[in-house]
């Protein structure tokens, strides 16, 4: 299982704050569990293919190709605006 | 033992005299340097009533550490603080305090502005304001990429 998060406007707009998904050769990595999310609906697919989306992997800032594995959690976010 | 770094995410406000009497208890210390950011009435020429702070749990905290970490590797600094709240916030209320000590003012500074711009730039906190229109989300600064970005050329003290 995949933990997934969504946070700020990302979670606003999917009306989603987290799930989870099954590890499959679909969720190998960062960039497949978002190509797959994508697939929800129109507006999934709008949402998650921004290019100003960010992934954590862990809780560590990740870049796209970044591997996902069985009892990862992964969240999707937009830029930060903290301070 | 002494505490020299402390990193909280909280809803409450902070003291801003507490926090001070906390940093100046080492006589070895000759430069205390604080930093407050607080809810602003306009921002991109929209007035703001309110102001509403999401975080990722757990993360934030992680980051907010690796900051103080790489401040710490950068320049001699002894005490530091790093306060930022979450939920909402009314206008003029303060979001975030920086608080850093070290032998001399130099280092506190730079290492004070460092902590500030790379938690705009890294700490997964995101801004929902509330105005007259309504709520928005604060878009992300290029100018805050930048701060951040200058202080990978530039050498510690």
């Amino acid at each position: 299982m995949i933990n997934v998060l969504f946070f700020a406007q990302v979670r606003e707009l999917l009306g989603t704050a987290k799930l989870s998904v099954d590890a499959s050769e679909q969720t190998q990595t960062a960039e497949a569990l978002r190509a797959m999310l994508a697939t929800t609906d129109e507006k999934w697919a709008k949402v998650l293919t921004s290019d100003k989306l960010l992934v954590a992997v862990n809780q560590t800032m990740s870049q796209w190709d970044a591997p996902i594995k069985d009892g990862d959690e992964v969240a999707f976010f937009p830029p930060v605006t903290g301070g | 033992m002494r505490l020299l770094s402390a990193v909280r995410v909280q809803e409450v406000d902070f003291n801003v005299p507490d926090e001070y009497q906390q940093l100046i208890q080492d006589d070895s210390d000759g430069a205390v340097v604080t930093f407050v950011g607080k809810v602003r009435d306009f921002n991109d020429g929209t007035a703001v009533t309110d102001l509403t702070l999401e975080h990722y749990p757990g993360m934030t905290e992680a980051i907010l550490e690796q900051i103080v970490v790489e401040a710490r590797s950068r320049w001699p600094v002894n005490k530091v603080t790093v306060i930022h709240r979450v939920g909402t916030m009314a206008l003029g209320e303060q979001i975030v305090f920086i608080g850093v000590t070290s032998a001399h003012r130099k280092a506190a500074f730079a290492a004070c502005e460092f902590l500030i711009d790379f938690l705009k730039t890294k700490a997964p906190f995101w801004k929902l304001e509330a105005g007259a229109q309504g709520q928005s989300w604060v878009e992300a600064k290029d100018a805050d990429e930048q701060a951040a970005k200058l202080w990978q050329h530039k050498d510690s003290l």
